[in-house]
């Protein structure tokens, strides 16, 4: 089987995850920016996250055999505090490097109208920069932020069909389903969804622009739980080349559009390469994977 | 005109171009069947000006850039020092570059600040810290340039010691140092060693 993980914040892991990972047969990652769990208090330190899943984090994933991307925004929740606001301005040059597949996370926290001019303006710069864009819909207020979120996109020139709309449930998925963009979840331990909620959605509206998560991060989180939702799909009668089309097709497909997926490497004749379970660390691999040739 | 080929030419004209351009420079190289790395260095080297500007700019491309990128400006220090005829050779002032990269735990970055420019400005306490780095972190001694040149006998004091420490712990010894070290004059140092 073979896994990509939409959406998943990497720097809050250890290497015994990705270890696991690989294991369950994870080789691509996408890392979206978000907020910390402290705020940030400077536009420094926002850089200096971007270097981080832009830098580091590509080299840590490599040492167990995934390819890691990125998508770069200001989070809505930073968007209101204008001590991080200035970023904005940072945000071109880091929307031309080669690991960025999308601009986000975006969408709202609070509804503020900060957040929405943030929002809109990061929209903007998708087109721009002809990135697709990763937007979230919000904890609180969920379904009316899911359409007010919609809205925007629907404002912005950006193609529903280069826009992924992320943590949906039961109640958001129909809104969405509609409108053209695609629709991610995010399986948790207890929130958000399970697998064998997920399978029910699956059946319910079918494999089109499904993208399935684990947003694992800092808090109680499970990266595996892409391959719990693959297996919950196998025994719930969807086929192997189903759960092929949800867990690598479907994102394969979405990030594909920035044109910077760059999966060598990373497959061989379409099938995931060998586990190394992290034994490229002391080997040439390393450098040769770094070269452009 | 290839975008490869505009690039290299709005760098020429106006060197502080080469921000904006060398991020996305590779993958638009790979498009025309080009390295993406060597594209990416003819763009560093086409920038005119004094030692001074030319530094700023490199610095300024290595500060901004992911870890690809920075391979990439280090890999092309040694072009930069040698002259053309729009500016001269920078000298040893990118060596903060690789002092950068010697910092990080990039075993790419760390490889590629010790090739031929490292070899050529680093000096002698910071380059042994690297090749001794490079053997804690298994960079190939291949990478390092001017090694049997450089190796001093206070680098070979220092491997001396990685591979005791090794020993004592039970762990292999990089085969890379007895490149530096001779392995008879290596045992002899093995603390605490039943002889």
């Amino acid at each position: 089987m073979r896994i990509v993980d939409p959406h998943i914040h990497m720097t809050s892991r250890t290497t015994d995850d990705y270890e696991r990972m690989h294991a369950a047969g994870v080789r691509v990652v996408v890392e979206p920016s978000f907020w910390l769990g402290q705020p940030r208090t400077s536009v420094g330190t926002f850089c200096d996250y971007f270097d981080s899943i832009l830098g580091w984090e590509p080299f840590r994933a490599q040492q167990f055999g995934i390819a890691h991307f990125a998508t770069i925004g200001l989070n809505p929740k930073e968007a209101n505090d204008p001590r991080c606001r200035e970023v904005l301005t940072e945000l071109p040059r880091y929307l031309e490097k080669d690991r960025v597949v999308a601009v986000g996370e975006l969408g709202y926290d609070s509804m503020t109208r900060e957040e929405d001019e943030v929002f809109a303006h990061q929209l903007a710069l998708a087109v721009e920069h002809g990135l697709p864009a990763l937007v979230h819909t919000p904890h609180r207020d969920k379904l009316a932020g899911t359409r007010r979120t919609l809205d925007v996109v629907r404002e912005s020139g950006l193609a529903p069909g280069r826009v992924l709309v992320d943590h949906l449930n039961e109640v958001t998925v129909g809104e969405v389903a509609g409108s053209g963009c695609w629709m991610g979840f995010s399986i948790y331990p207890d929130t958000k969804m399970d697998p064998h909620r997920m399978v029910a959605v699956l059946r319910e509206y079918g494999l089109e622009r499904m993208v399935v998560n684990s947003a694992a991060d800092w808090g109680r989180s499970d990266p595996l739980l892409t391959l719990r939702t693959a297996e919950a799909m196998l025994e719930g009668g969807f086929t192997e080349d189903d759960v092929d089309r949800v867990l690598w097709r479907n994102p394969v497909e979405f990030y594909g559009q920035s044109e910077r997926l760059d999966l060598d490497g990373v497959l061989e004749a379409g099938e995931p390469v060998a586990a190394t379970s992290g034994a490229t660390f002391e080997g040439n691999s390393v450098l040769r994977g770094s070269r452009d040739a | 005109m290839t975008w490869t080929d505009d690039a290299r030419r709005s760098v020429a004209a106006d060197g502080e171009s080469v921000l904006a351009l060398f991020p996305a420079a590779a993958r638009h190289a790979r498009t025309e069947g080009l390295d993406g790395e060597r594209v990416r260095a003819d763009l560093l080297v086409a920038i005119p000006g004094p030692v001074d500007e030319v530094a700023r700019l490199v610095t300024l491309v290595y500060q901004r850039g992911d870890n690809v990128e920075k391979l990439a400006v280090l890999r092309a220090l040694p072009d930069l020092d040698h002259s053309t005829g729009r500016r001269p050779p920078v000298g040893g002032a990118l060596v903060d570059l690789l002092r950068d990269a010697l910092r990080t735990n990039d075993t790419r970055l760390v490889g590629a600040a010790l090739g031929r420019y490292g070899a050529d400005h680093l000096e002698a306490p910071t380059w042994r810290q690297g090749v001794v780095k490079a053997l804690f972190t298994g960079v190939p001694l291949d990478e390092v340039e001017e090694l049997s040149t450089r190796s001093d006998a206070t680098l070979r004091r220092m491997v001396a010691d990685l591979v005791a420490e090794r020993r004592a712990a039970g762990r292999d010894v990089p085969d890379d140092a007895w490149r530096v070290v001779d392995a008879d004059a290596a045992e002899a140092t093995v603390p605490g060693r039943a002889s």
